[in-house]
């Protein structure tokens, strides 16, 4: 009798069975549906990837009948890697599931509009794959126009439903953001425990507070750009049509204003994460704390003026494009202030080198090499021979396939046992990272020759003497793909062996308020405000 | 181990670049294996590849100092060799210096950058004008000042001779004479194209709507290829730029061949309209 009113109080306590995931307002429960999520994303987005370089092991056309649905997948592959992997795992995943720990806060400061938030980005998810199978190009069906999906190619040469689909796609997704970016921003300011001044707060609550900005700011722009992307093609409006009165030039500056600051949406968390992994595995705090704080404001507010690098071929004038060169080198002082200072907290330290940090500091060293390539293509002088070529791919894996993939699976094991309350296999998290390091490096290394030898980009077929470099990226690839089936085999096996975690794994490093809390966390957690010092 | 290889090969890279001779560089085409820029047929190529050296030069430097700090950081402050960490988190000193120095080194990548752009748009008086329209998939090219205009269309991979390349090969290519100021206006007929040609130096969008242009100079007569450098479509990647650099008397004889079979193509046109 005892037992079934206590039974009844606990059931009261937290919703139960498919409502508590559908009507979840749960910052871990969200959390959790969107690592999943987002691991669904990447598997088909990294299958797309595999279709592509086995289409582009050897010269000629091997796989695909039909050249343009090679760039359905290469389209794919783009927003779904970007939108429905990357920023779903950083903010979606890792952000909902810390950022309230970590400022002793019991939950968000919208819990309902953080369900929405979520299922949103489901709904966009699904009609992006729909439009894989609606009519796009004449006689194609899926949008092919690259993620940038440039007008004209995608008002009058995409005459198909496929690519209205995809713009309500990014409609849904960007809303999703918005919202998760009111939520965010928010929260941080309003709801950290008495003592947790901005200046104390950890630096992934800083890097997500700096992105909540970003997504806040340049997602407006771009769903007004693909608003005028519809118009023109549905409603008779010419916004990038030249024979109206209209200018193609204008879809790029537009999209390309919300394009930059993206991309620092997709790396600005992952910094976030290294800087608390270093910490963390150093034993010791992060070196210049208000340093690399502010470095990742300054990232974030200079990644909104320097759009244009993308459009040095385009037609722009050349006092303009001079003006962006300049604007887009200084970025590279405040990353490089990063750099350097997790370098600095290392030193002195004393490292271990368990799974997460073996993955931060790939990252480091990785994110480098695309930084410096990134420097090479602000220069629109030497961009004249680089746009649109594979040295342009490389760049941008370099820095995502590799920072961005790297900082994910290094907050996966980080905070791993925190979430699941199991310890992961060191040994399998190990082998994981080893064929990813090989993997990609061996996958992307290459296209910086192919590159300079002139390969361009999204091309289904190629001239015969790039061969060589294409079949070494695409030998890399498939061994990334296996690092992937060890990161999924991985899962299954720390589920099934259910070696309980402690609720502090990681040691005297470990200092931020998460690892005070038990693994896995209570379904509340800080109904009691911690006091921080 | 693997970082080390890292290291090799990124030198490797470095040294590649900087001997890049015909042995490594294609000759108005990539060559199997290729690693740098084709060999520079225009003096904006010479300076776009020395300037790619320069700047190559300092961020290889830059990749290996923080590789050499890393590595190092490993072996010295690994848990083993210094169990007991310090709590050093700031150095005035240190984190001037780590801004300072890379504005110098940008300053010192930004004068000759921003020389090398000007010297791309310091149009020089035109020899020769030609317009290429994008279109897809193919380009039509215009010699506005002789009368003469043809579409230049990929030959597909049956119909090549023996030594022309495949993907790169144009059933009638651009000619132009070697040694004198070609402008080269570009534009599109419908979607956005791009007009490349890496062993000049030169890429700019084809935009609907606008006309961008162009300049080169080639200083050696002989092939060089280009491919079509924004998504367009369905034959994106087949869509080739093919230009013969020749002397000037084979270019007069070339111009002439091609003016005779335009007026003989538009008196044709004309009698057929008539009838």
């Amino acid at each position: 009798m005892a037992d079934r009113a206590h039974a009844e109080a606990a059931h009261e306590d937290h919703p139960y069975g498919w409502r508590r995931w559908l009507f979840s307002t749960n910052h871990k429960d969200i959390g959790t549906m969107y690592l999943i999520f987002a691991m669904m994303g990447g598997i088909v987005g990294g299958l797309l990837s595999m279709g592509m370089r086995l289409e582009l092991m050897q010269p000629g056309m091997q796989i695909f009948g039909n050249p343009e649905v090679f760039n359905v997948f290469t389209t794919a592959h783009g927003l779904i890697m970007v939108f429905f992997m990357v920023m779903p795992s950083t903010m979606g995943g890792f952000g909902n599931w810390m950022v309230p720990l970590m400022i002793g806060a019991p939950d968000m400061a919208f819990p309902r509009m953080n369900n929405i938030s979520f299922w949103l980005i489901v709904a966009a998810f699904t009609l992006l794959v729909t439009s894989l199978f609606m009519p796009g190009p004449p006689g194609t069906n899926g949008v092919a126009g690259g993620w940038t999906i440039y007008a004209p190619l995608s008002t009058s040469g995409t005459p198909g439903p496929a690519m209205d689909f995809a713009i309500l796609a990014l409609h849904l997704a960007g809303a999703s953001s918005i919202l998760g970016a009111i939520n965010f921003i928010t929260t941080i300011f309003n709801m950290r425990a008495p003592g947790m001044t901005l200046h104390k707060m950890p630096l992934f609550v800083w890097s997500v507070l700096v992105t909540a900005f970003l997504l806040l700011l340049s997602l407006p722009v771009l769903a007004g750009a693909i608003t005028m992307l519809l118009t023109d093609r549905n409603f008779g409006t010419a916004f990038f049509d030249a024979a109206h009165g209209g200018d193609p030039l204008l879809w790029q500056h537009l999209f390309w204003f919300f394009g930059h600051p993206e991309v620092y949406i997709l790396i600005v968390p992952g910094f976030g994460i290294v800087s608390q992994i270093v910490s963390t595995f150093s034993k010791k705090p992060i070196f210049g704390y208000l340093g690399m704080a502010y470095a990742m404001v300054a990232i974030g507010a200079i990644g909104f003026v320097v759009w244009a690098h993308h459009m040095y071929a385009a037609g722009i004038n050349v006092n303009t494009q001079a003006y962006f060169v300049f604007a887009t080198m200084v970025i590279a002082v405040p990353t490089g202030i990063k750099i350097f200072s997790w370098i600095a907290t290392m030193w002195g330290g004393s490292l271990s080198f368990r799974a997460p940090m073996l993955w931060a500091l790939g990252f480091i060293f990785l994110f480098t090499v695309g930084g410096v390539t990134g420097v090479v293509l602000s220069n629109a002088g030497v961009d004249r021979s680089m746009h649109d070529t594979y040295y342009v791919v490389a760049h941008f894996h370099y820095t995502m396939s590799i920072g961005a993939v790297f900082s994910i699976f290094g907050a996966w094991y980080y905070w791993f046992p925190k979430m699941w309350g199991y310890m992961y296999n060191e040994a399998l998290a190990k082998l994981h990272f080893w064929l990813m390091f090989i993997g990609a490096n061996l996958t992307f290394f290459p296209q910086h020759f192919l590159g300079l030898a002139g390969m361009p980009r999204r091309y289904a077929d190629y001239p015969d003497a790039f061969a060589g470099w294409n079949m070494v990226s695409s030998i890399g690839s498939f061994i990334s793909f296996a690092g992937l089936l060890v990161f999924l085999f991985g899962i299954l096996y720390a589920f099934s062996r259910k070696v309980h975690a402690p609720a502090n794994p990681w040691g005297v490093g470990a200092t931020t308020l998460e690892w005070t809390l038990p693994s896995p966390p209570p379904f509340h957690t800080f109904e009691t405000l911690p006091r921080v010092k | 181990m693997a970082m080390f290889d890292r290291k090799l090969m990124l030198m490797g890279a470095g040294a590649m670049v900087l001997a890049s001779g015909p042995a490594l560089a294609g000759e108005g085409q990539p060559s199997p294996w290729q690693m740098g820029f084709q060999t520079a047929a225009t003096p904006i190529m010479e300076q776009i590849t020395s300037f790619h050296t320069f700047v190559t030069i300092i961020i290889v430097l830059i990749a290996l100092f923080v590789l050499g700090l890393l590595v190092y950081v490993m072996l010295r402050f690994n848990e083993k060799r210094n169990p007991q960490s310090s709590r050093t988190t700031h150095n005035t000193a240190l984190e001037i210096a780590w801004t300072v120095i890379p504005v110098l080194i940008l300053v010192a990548i930004a004068i000759p950058s921003f020389r090398l752009l000007f010297a791309q748009y310091d149009f020089p008086k035109a020899d020769l004008t030609i317009t290429a329209t994008g279109s897809q998939w193919y380009w039509t090219y215009e010699y506005p000042d002789q009368g003469i205009t043809f579409d230049s269309i990929i030959v597909p991979e049956a119909e090549l001779k023996p030594g022309q390349p495949r993907l790169l090969t144009v059933d009638h290519e651009v000619v132009v004479p070697v040694n004198k100021n070609v402008i080269v206006q570009v534009k599109a007929s419908d979607v956005i194209h791009d007009w490349a040609v890496p062993s000049f130096g030169i890429k700019l969008d084809a935009v609907p709507g606008r006309l961008q242009k162009t300049w080169f100079r080639a200083e050696r007569t002989g092939w060089f290829y280009g491919q079509c450098s924004e998504l367009c479509g369905r034959n994106h990647a087949f869509m080739p730029i093919a230009i013969h650099v020749v002397s000037d008397e084979e270019f007069a004889d070339w111009l002439a061949k091609a003016k005779a079979s335009a007026s003989r193509d538009g008196a044709s046109k004309l009698a057929a309209a008539q009838d």
